[in-house]
């Protein structure tokens, strides 16, 4: 069972005290996008095995959402970070090259 | 026979005899005894009959490893099956019958399939019981679940209770034996905080039975002397009882605690204890196998080590006569044990052809005959040992030489239990020369910071002798230390330890090497499935190639036992049998938890009236005091209706509807969501959640609105209240209110944080009251301080002021379809109201009524409700709300969803009334319609409508609304009916009784 | 404090409070002009993450939660807060919204422990500590309120299931005995 930070309010917490909210860095595609365009943000996933970043919620918590960028093979958490960004920052970026040299960010 | 020794037994407390029964016997024991050790004492050896066979089988071992002694312990709402005697303490009154047998242990019949085991091999079920088909269910089933299975599915509800505890720790030991011991006295010198989890009722584990001496001490007095010292530290806590059953990610184990099976009082019988430590030592030390000979399970033979466990711990003599059989030096402890004991040792057979070391040596000179390179062929008995054949170990079994004996201590090797290790990744290296998986060191399981969190100690790291038990001890305690920033710089000083010298072990796999079928048919793997030698060569002939598959194939390491004693024996068998070396076969996979647990600990303190949550509104108690009939909504209870002295509940429905429809009637909306949404941006934020416009709302209006999910379904309906220019108070369903909240704040955190806007759920801070019907303004007029007149408060306004005294807002909003008010209180002041409101509308024959006068009201007015005529796939243009869906709006959740061409299609499912051609006939929910052998669509929601004396409908129908008039088939229940498509709503199409 | 329901019979003290007048305050808290003033209004700083001070609890980045100090109402301190602060901001009146409870004795933490997923040593949570989790399946949060002292709030609605969940943890016979 997984350890997470809610970098919201600093708790360190078991997973049964968030909740998963799937993929992050999602771009929202609505009004005036394509039927393509609109299927791809609704339903197609990356799944990856290797780095993801998630969307979490603190839900017996702050009740915030956050993200994290973790590794779905060793379930190592390599960071965790605030929800009002459109990509990983930087840091976070690092903190995993410097876990997993060979990752390329996609 | 076995039987209580004279003295010895440093467990037991001769002083303190102890009552209990086996299979309805008066038995006696002592205090500290296993029912195991006290079942032997009474020279009961036979305690089960195995698994396929039926054959009877007696005690193997001496601790979670036992694989036959499994027992229904106690009765009734105490019973429990497969209870290990090993473990199970015996306390006064125990009750244990055996299992797996009719009609009793001595005579079985089931034992006729042990002299048809020819025609049962592995994999049986899947080859036969095949033709006719029809034989499965009627005679192959029924027969196989009668003969197979342990022991017997409780009836009762348990009596007992259980509980969880949480636990943070630096640093968990889990084995409280002499590595687990040095281990924690390092760490907790070092300052870390230290829990160590021992599973059974004493430490010591081996140290308090092999002959060792520690710095001038014997192993118990040297378990003691740490003990003290670990007593005294503070941040070093012990405990017995509690299994480390498994290691989860990121440090997460669970400690099973049997709290008091050993002396069943009011306390809870199990506790979970959910442990999150930085770091894990893995010190749970090392389990003996067996040897695969013929016979190897007859009730005598047992593991040497477990006897020896009995002599020293229980004082109990596990035969008069005892033939021990090894591959290794361990085995000649148990040999001298017997000896000390004043038992006999007619015979060591030892599969090594020059021997063993010093122990070896002390046997001799006691004058014990050692026949090495030898082997036994075959064990003599049946219901007990009678003797053994013994021959070369290199040959195909012919017998050299008969003994009389009633026991064989039997010592394949030892396996150290790296089941903590491996639950969570762990990887293991095959050590050829001692013939067992250890841990890899080099590749731990990781934690959330990618570095390894379980450390193995002690010999279940493989360190099997004593020197380099407590050697690995230290390390991993010193290696956790400093992980946990708790490091000392100076080591402990070193223990003397007298070491034997030892020879090497040889890795014996089947006995003898070339056992023909007719014994490798007889030499039991799998104790507990009844899996010999030859049913694993057999998967491998058949292509059973992974480990896994022949594990189900065979039933190998199945079940409760999960494989303790026969894992590493069965790949060794099916490497060989494959021609393939044992690491390149692998092991199956070590799963938590380490033994079972109780459901009952799972569960913990979620049971009975505890299971689940229950929410209730602030007149809970007055709804129950009127006899209110609760329905679960969510996690609320709900008045479903109130029947009266002696009244049917369909007839209180109808008789709360006619009031209502007639009078006035009551209803409690508390647990309606009331989620409050402010800011500079509230109408903007809520342009963009609801279908609906919502910004243009005057303060002080309502306005009905819905929500979709980002696909276009509806997901929530309800009323919009404009509290001020920058608050709106946004009521939902009953469900919905923590759904819709959560909702929101997604949104608002993910999406539009650009948005300057606050939610708050304020569902509980009112007791939210409806009072409903004609008479219900002069209800409220009577109770004072607010015009609630027509022009006051028009339909769908809202007034805040004072009731009767009490601060309110007033809503003219209606899902009854009658003049409504909905009044929103202080939720400690609903009570209070409730009670005013029934006083007051007295004399107009107020009537409390339930959530199903409700609905049948709103369905007699064609209003949906998102559950019922929503499933998750329905837009509101399938609804006929499209005039919910504002087209002016550039954007809301949902918008572009509902542009997808399948939602824009024809031929969509769509709501319709309907109206059974025969009135004393209504639809039942569900009910398909069916025309051409084509589903057209199912009812949704169906009642007798009192107010109009017929039944009434509402359906999803394939193109409904151009239907109708159609009348459509319903089949269900075996019965067909007839209904007419007609609009939804029934009552006052026009709404005008809502709105006087 | 009045107490609608006490429990006396475990080994701690189970109390129900009657009724805890309180306020929730939701605003950008890190806006220092925001935090100026409510340090005005509340007569106090405002707590920093995960603490309690002055009977205010820090419960999100943007949420206090407020106990009314005896002599003043919820509704005045709505009104001041509203009229208060000059930034975007939400304050309303939840005392009847929560239930509040009183775990007395030294072993309330091992009761809190049965169902709290959280470190409750006293070396890891102490006095100004406060924590929102859940306990059992139920959403809390608690904090300290004297040395043997737990208070502990949840919704309104779950009042009698928790007074029973806790009545039943703090069973005399059923303490694990590690705090």
């Amino acid at each position: 069972m997984l350890l997470l930070k809610c970098p919201c309010c600093g708790v360190e917490g078991e997973e049964t005290e968030f909740h998963c909210g799937g993929e992050a860095h999602i771009r929202r595609h609505a009004t005036g996008s394509t039927d393509g365009e609109f299927a791809s943000y609704m339903f197609e996933r990356k799944n990856p095995k290797a780095v993801v970043f998630e969307r979490w919620r603190h839900v017996f918590g702050c009740g915030k959402w956050f993200h994290a960028a973790r590794c779905t093979v060793t379930l190592e958490v390599f960071a965790t970070y605030g929800a009002q960004v459109l990509a990983p920052p930087k840091p976070v970026i690092a903190k995993i090259k410097a876990r997993r040299p060979d990752w390329r960010q996609k | 026979m076995s039987f209580r020794l004279p003295e010895g037994g440093c467990l037991i407390d001769r002083g303190q005899p102890v009552s209990f029964s086996f299979n309805g016997k008066a038995m006696q024991g002592f205090a500290g005894d296993t029912l195991a050790s006290a079942l032997m004492a009474n020279d009961q050896r036979m305690v089960g009959r195995s698994f396929k066979y039926h054959r009877p089988r007696g005690i193997m071992a001496s601790g979670v490893e036992e694989p036959n002694a499994l027992m229904n312990m106690e009765e009734g709402a105490r019973f429990e099956p497969n209870q290990r005697a090993t473990t199970q303490e015996i306390f006064a009154g125990l009750q244990a019958r055996s299992q797996n047998h009719w009609p009793s242990l001595g005579f079985d019949i089931g034992a006729l399939n042990n002299h048809l085991s020819r025609f049962l091999p592995a994999g049986f079920y899947y080859k036969t019981f095949m033709k006719p088909q029809w034989a499965w269910k009627h005679v192959f089933e029924p027969i196989i679940r009668r003969s197979a299975g342990l022991g017997q599915v409780p009836g009762a509800r348990d009596a007992d209770r259980y509980e969880h505890f949480y636990v943070y720790t630096d640093i968990l030991i889990v084995g409280g034996g002499l590595a687990g011991f040095e281990a924690a006295l390092e760490a907790g010198r070092a300052g870390a905080r230290v829990l160590l989890l021992e599973q059974s009722p004493y430490y010591g584990g081996r140290a308090m039975v092999d002959d060792i001496e520690l710095g001038g001490r014997s192993g118990p007095a040297h378990i003691a002397h740490l003990l003290a010292q670990l007593e005294r530290m503070e941040n070093v806590t012990l405990r017995l009882r509690i299994q480390g059953a498994g290691v989860f990610d990121h440090g997460y184990a669970l400690g099973y605690e049997r709290v008091n099976d050993h002396a069943p009082d009011t306390r809870p019988r199990h506790r979970l204890w959910r442990i999150r430590a930085a770091r894990i030592i893995s010190a749970t030390g090392a389990l003996e196998r067996p040897l695969s000979f013929a016979g190897n399970d007859i009730p005598g033979v047992m593991l040497a080590g477990a006897a020896r466990d009995y002599i020293r711990l229980y004082g109990v003599a596990p035969g008069a006569r005892t033939v021990v059989a090894c591959n290794n030096d361990d085995a000649y402890r148990t040999a001298l044990a017997l000896h000390g004991a004043g038992l006999e040792v007619p015979l060591i057979v030892d599969a090594r052809l020059k021997g063993g070391g010093e122990l070896a040596e002390q046997a001799r000179s006691l004058g014990i005959r050692v026949a090495n390179g030898h082997a036994i062929a075959r064990v003599n008995g049946g219901k007990q040992v009678t003797g053994v054949e013994v021959c070369l170990q290199s040959g195909t079994g012919g017998a050299v030489e008969t003994i009389a004996c009633d026991c064989v201590a039997m010592s394949g090797g030892f396996s150290p239990v790296v089941h903590l290790w491996s639950h969570c990744g762990g990887k293991l290296n095959w050590d050829a020369a001692n013939g067992m998986f250890t841990p890899d060191p080099a590749r731990p399981p990781t934690d959330h910071n990618g570095e390894g969190f379980v450390l193995a100690a002690g010999s279940a790291f493989g360190a099997l002798q004593t020197d380099a038990c407590i050697k690995s001890a230290i390390s991993a305690a010193r290696q956790a230390g400093e992980e946990v920033g708790r490091s000392l710089a100076e080591e402990p000083a070193p223990r003397r330890v007298r070491q034997e010298q030892v020879a090497s072990p040889l890795p014996v796999w089947a006995m003898p090497a070339k056992a023909p079928y007719a014994l490798r048919a007889k030499s039991w793997l799998d104790f507990q499935n009844d899996v010999k030698v030859s049913d694993v060569q057999l998967a491998a002939r058949e292509g059973f190639e992974s480990v896994e598959h022949t594990k189900r194939y065979t039933t190998l390491g199945m079940a409760t036992d999960q494989g303790k004693l026969s894992n590493i024996n069965g790949l060794a068998v099916l490497a060989d049998s494959l021609a393939a070396e044992i690491p390149q076969v692998g092991t199956t996979t070590f799963r938590p938890p380490y033994t079972p647990i109780s459901l009952g600990a799972i569960a913990g303190e979620a049971a009975g009236r505890l299971f689940k949550p229950t929410r209730k509104t602030a007149m809970h108690e007055w709804h129950a005091r009127r006899g209110a009939i609760f329905e679960p909504v969510g996690d609320w209870l709900r008045p479903y209706a109130y029947p009266q002295q002696g009244e049917r509940v369909q007839d209180a429905i109808n008789r709360e509807i006619r009031a209502t429809r007639n009078g006035v009637g009551l209803f409690d909306a508390s647990t309606l969501g009331k989620i409050m949404v402010k800011g500079p941006d509230a109408g903007r934020f809520l342009d963009l959640v609801y279908t609906n416009m919502i910004s243009s709302l005057k303060p002080g209006k309502c306005r009905y609105g819905l929500m979709c999910n980002e696909n276009g379904f509806l997901i929530d309906d309800g009323v919009v209240a404009r509290l001020s220019e920058d608050s709106f108070l946004c009521h939902t369903t009953t469900g919905g209110a923590g759904n819709i909240h959560a909702h929101m704040e997604e949104w608002l955190q993910t999406e539009w944080w650009d948005l300057e806007v606050f939610t708050l759920d304020l569902t509980e801070q009112f007791a939210q009251i409806v009072v409903a019907g004609p008479e219900a303004r002069k209800v409220l007029e009577a109770l004072g301080g607010l015009d609630v007149s027509r022009a006051a408060l028009p339909f769908m306004g809202f007034v805040e002021g004072e009731l009767a005294g009490i601060k309110a807002r007033v809503f003219r909003i209606s899902f009854s379809g009658e003049l409504s008010y909905e009044i929103a209180v202080p939720a400690g002041q609903g009570v209070l109201l409730w009670n005013l409101l029934l006083q007051a509308g007295g004399e107009h024959g107020i009537a409390p009524y339930g959530t199903e006068a409700l609905h049948v009201m709103r369905a007699e007015k064609g209003f949906v409700v998102v559950g019922d005529e929503s499933d998750g796939t329905v837009t509101p243009y399938d609804l006929g709300m499209g005039w919910a869906v504002s087209k002016k709006k550039d954007d809301f959740i949902g918008k572009r969803g509902m542009q997808r061409s399948f939602l824009t299609a024809e031929g969509r499912k769509q709501l319709v009334g309907l109206r059974t051609l025969s009135d004393r006939e209504k639809l039942p929910e569900g009910a398909h319609a069916v025309a051409d052998g084509k589903a057209l669509g199912h009812v949704t929601s169906s009642y007798f409508s009192p107010t109009l004396q017929h039944p009434i409908a509402m359906a999803l129908i394939q193109n409904g609304q151009a239907r109708m008039g159609e009348v459509l088939e319903f089949r269900a229940d075996g019965k067909l009916y007839k209904a007419r498509v007609v609009d939804p709503v029934f009552y006052d199409r026009k709404g005008a009784r809502q709105d006087v | 404090m009045s107490f609608s329901e006490i429990d006396g019979s475990g080994a701690v003290l189970v109390a129900a409070q009657r009724r805890v007048e309180m306020v929730v305050l939701k605003a950008d808290l890190s806006n220092k002009t925001t935090r100026a003033t409510l340090k005005k209004l509340l007569g106090g700083p405002v707590p920093a993450p995960r603490k309690i001070v002055n009977n205010v609890a820090w419960m999100a980045p943007d949420e206090l939660l407020i106990m009314v100090p005896d002599g003043s109402s919820a509704d005045g301190l709505v009104a001041l807060l509203n009229a208060g602060v000059k930034a975007p901001v939400l304050a309303v009146d939840v005392s009847d919204a929560r239930a509040v409870f009183s775990l007395k004795g030294n072993h309330a933490r091992e009761v809190l422990a049965k169902g709290a997923p959280v470190d409750l040593s006293p070396g890891a949570f102490g006095p100004g500590d406060f924590r929102r989790t859940r306990l059992g399946q139920v959403a809390v949060a608690f904090w300290l309120e004297a040395e043997d002292e737990f208070q502990l709030v949840c919704f309104a609605s779950m009042r009698e299931f928790m007074f029973d969940w806790l009545v039943n943890a703090a069973q005399k016979d059923s303490l694990p005995g590690y705090f």
